[in-house]
């Protein structure tokens, strides 16, 4: 199961370079992993957002492979309406390739506008992966809060003010939202962990049913981090156990990484300029409570692991 | 084979008919039972449709868009606030060129929320490049209904077929079907321009367009709809030619020597066609004009035929709010502006949230017409026909 990079270096690419993301986006580096681990002849669809801003600006596109765009709110419907056509023209003999089918959007078009047709999607089992590169706001718009946004972070629409510390709520854990869902596989991953990411990737295409992968995915610009930092940050987010590494199979949970030792939130935190105002603070609590959540949600999903 | 159906029975049987591949669907009165019926058919094996029960309007519509883009043959169903929670994606579906078909029953939008026929649903929808034709009985939807598969598809462009909510869409009339073999015969096989299943020939469907392309691909959409009128009546004829069922682009009935008529669109047509029956008899030379295919708008024939009378009642079923008056009677006040012969006009809004329209209420408006030709004189330009206080 496990991929190597040799045998990944000889797939032909399916997202190609040219495309105008900035240096050190994220979102594309879950593009072209997600779909260099794609082992069938695969159909995407993506929401609005920069990762379909950035690669299909008429009449250039970054993508090898069938790709739809339809709205903000909707890819995970649309691609539902792609698998129903397969799966109906497929019955009729007009088609007999094995295709699957990925849906990518922002953690906007996935925990907020697009959470119904996501929970459509799963609900009547439409076998379709859909990924959600997460990078914590709305950044297409110029880097609004979403509820994927970590307590604590500055935003345009929670910016930390002389009396407010940034986002003032925890994040919506929407992977756990999914799994109620009991979709045939869900997972966490992350692109600085590519091989756990390749390997979840094909366990969900795999699956025999609807699939979810939620990709920690850095924002250099709305995290204001150095673009060479990118992949720094997505081993300390897992070290740190800010974005814990598991997955759901079968029933079960598994954690697939687990850190040698858990780091403090503070060395996550420190390097990003979307939590700097935190570190100028007399009062140490938003930190604090950023520890005690992370430390909460950590401790749930390592009982929910255990046998 | 002469049957009793309702309108709802007779889209739903059109549709099984059909046999699209995908129907994506969500339920919402009057339309319900057109997906219902067509769920009934999914479930007894009588169509081998992928049916996608969505979680709303706006997902029922994308999964269409979806699966049109597959190359799959498409079709939905909606009303009202369903038609206006698919409205964001209306666009969507005539800017990628997609022929998706929908059965609309019209309905009054919210608010106050009101579940009964006006026309305010569509005709809210109408500058989303849709085609829309405006039946006006149970026939003619279920007719209609297999017409546009072929339209839509021949113009590539998205469709609309609306009946009017609960008087044709639960009023059970005598009609005759098409044997069933024959629907998919007549329509052929979907033809494939760009196959997003192709997985040998990718393509990138649904792109981002900057200053630089924007306005020459929504001009593509517009040509569209421009070169639409003649493959409409094409297949208008064809249909004819197949099944002996002739549809025109606009509807004229006792028009020869009328000097007065009303325009109508929807049932009103059959309504408004009694009442210059009895007019008639009463020796006055009234006439019925009726809009069958509402967009692209018919200019030449709705001129040719409106322009017959020296009066003409234009009967809008929705208003725009904009106090300018109804949707259709702004459409003609447009198409006269340039024409030598202009008949006076007045704007009779009527029949919103369902509210009944009689035969005698027609035969009165047909009157109050009949006075304006006599005066040369129109008092008021628009009213609101049957309403409280007017």
């Amino acid at each position: 199961m496990m991929a190597t990079l040799k045998e990944l270096a000889q797939q032909g690419e399916k997202f190609l370079g040219g495309h105008r993301a900035c240096a050190g986006c994220g979102a594309t580096i879950v593009a072209r992993q997600v779909l260099l681990a794609a082992q069938y002849p695969v159909v995407v669809g993506a929401a609005t957002g920069c990762l379909e801003v950035i690669s299909t600006i008429f009449p250039y596109s970054a993508w090898n492979v069938p790709y739809i765009h339809n709205a903000f709110e909707n890819v995970a419907a649309t691609m539902a309406g792609v698998e129903a056509a397969y799966k109906a023209l497929k019955r009729k003999g007009k088609i007999d390739k094995e295709l699957r089918f990925i849906a990518f959007g922002g953690d906007g078009g996935t925990y907020d506008i697009g959470l119904q047709a996501l929970s459509g999607m799963i609900e009547r089992r439409h076998r379709v992966l859909y990924v959600c590169y997460n990078n914590e706001a709305y950044m297409n718009t110029g880097i609004q809060r979403s509820s994927a946004t970590p307590y604590g972070a500055h935003t345009t629409t929670s910016p930390a003010g002389t009396v407010l510390p940034g986002k003032l709520q925890p994040r919506k854990n929407l992977t756990e939202i999914v799994i109620a869902h009991e979709p045939a596989y869900a997972a966490q991953a992350t692109i600085g962990y590519w091989n756990d990411l390749v390997t979840k990737v094909r366990k969900a295409l795999d699956a025999n049913g609807p699939s979810f992968i939620n990709v920690f995915s850095p924002c250099r610009l709305g995290w204001a981090y150095p673009p060479e930092k990118t992949i720094a940050i997505t081993r300390l987010a897992v070290e740190t156990c800010v974005w814990p590494l598991y997955e759901y199979e079968n029933g079960k949970y598994r954690i697939t990484v687990k850190p040698k030792e858990k780091k403090p939130v503070e060395e996550f935190l420190k390097i990003q300029g979307r939590f700097a105002h935190l570190f100028k603070l007399k009062d140490k609590t938003p930190i604090e409570e950023f520890q005690a959540e992370v430390d909460r949600i950590w401790e749930r999903l390592q009982k929910r692991c255990a046998e | 084979m002469i049957v009793a159906r309702t309108g709802n029975e007779a889209m739903a049987e059109a549709m099984r008919q059909i046999n699209p591949d995908v129907v994506a669907a969500y339920p919402i009165t009057p339309a319900t039972e057109v997906v219902q019926l067509f769920a009934s058919f999914v479930a007894d094996g009588l169509v081998t449709t992928e049916f996608v029960p969505a979680e709303s309007e706006h997902s029922a519509l994308s999964a269409c868009v979806g699966a049109a883009a597959a190359g799959a043959r498409v079709m939905t169903s909606t009303s009202s606030q369903g038609l206006a929670l698919m409205h964001e994606i209306l666009f969507i579906a005539s800017g990628l060129r997609l022929p998706i078909v929908i059965c609309l029953v019209n309905r009054a939008l919210s608010s106050p929320i009101n579940i009964h026929c006006d026309h305010s649903d569509s005709l809210a929808s109408r500058d989303s490049g849709w085609l829309q034709i405006f039946t006006e009985n149970t026939q003619e939807a279920y007719d209609t209904t297999i017409m546009a598969v072929k339209m839509a598809e021949e113009i590539m462009l998205p469709a609309m077929v609306t009946t009017d909510g609960f008087i044709i869409s639960h009023g059970m009339e005598r009609i005759e079907l098409i044997e069933d073999e024959k629907v998919p015969q007549w329509l052929g096989e979907r033809k494939i321009i760009n196959n997003l299943l192709d997985v040998n020939n990718p393509i990138t469907l649904g792109m981002l367009d900057l200053q630089d392309y924007y306005f020459e691909h929504k001009r593509q959409t517009i040509e569209a709809m421009n070169n639409a009128l003649p493959i409409i009546e094409k297949v208008q004829k064809e249909f004819g030619d197949a099944f002996g069922r002739y549809y025109p682009i606009v509807d004229e009935y006792k028009m020869e020597d009328a000097e007065v008529a009303i325009l109508t669109m929807g049932s009103t047509g059959g309504t408004g066609k009694v009442a210059v029956d009895r007019m008639r008899k009463k020796g006055k030379k009234v006439g019925l004009v009726r809009c069958r295919i509402y967009r692209p708008f018919p200019k030449e024939a709705m001129l040719k035929a409106i322009t017959k009378v020296r009066v003409l009642g234009i009967m809008d079923r929705a208003d725009t709010l904009s106090t300018l008056g109804g949707h259709l009677y702004n459409d003609c006040r447009s198409i006269l502006y340039e024409s030598e012969k202009k008949p006076l006009l007045k704007n009779y809004i009527y029949g919103l949230g369902g509210r009944d329209i009689s035969i005698e209420e027609i035969e009165e408006i047909f009157d109050q017409l009949l006075k304006i030709k006599d005066t040369g004189k129109v008092d008021k330009d628009i009213v609101y026909y049957g309403v409280r206080g007017e």
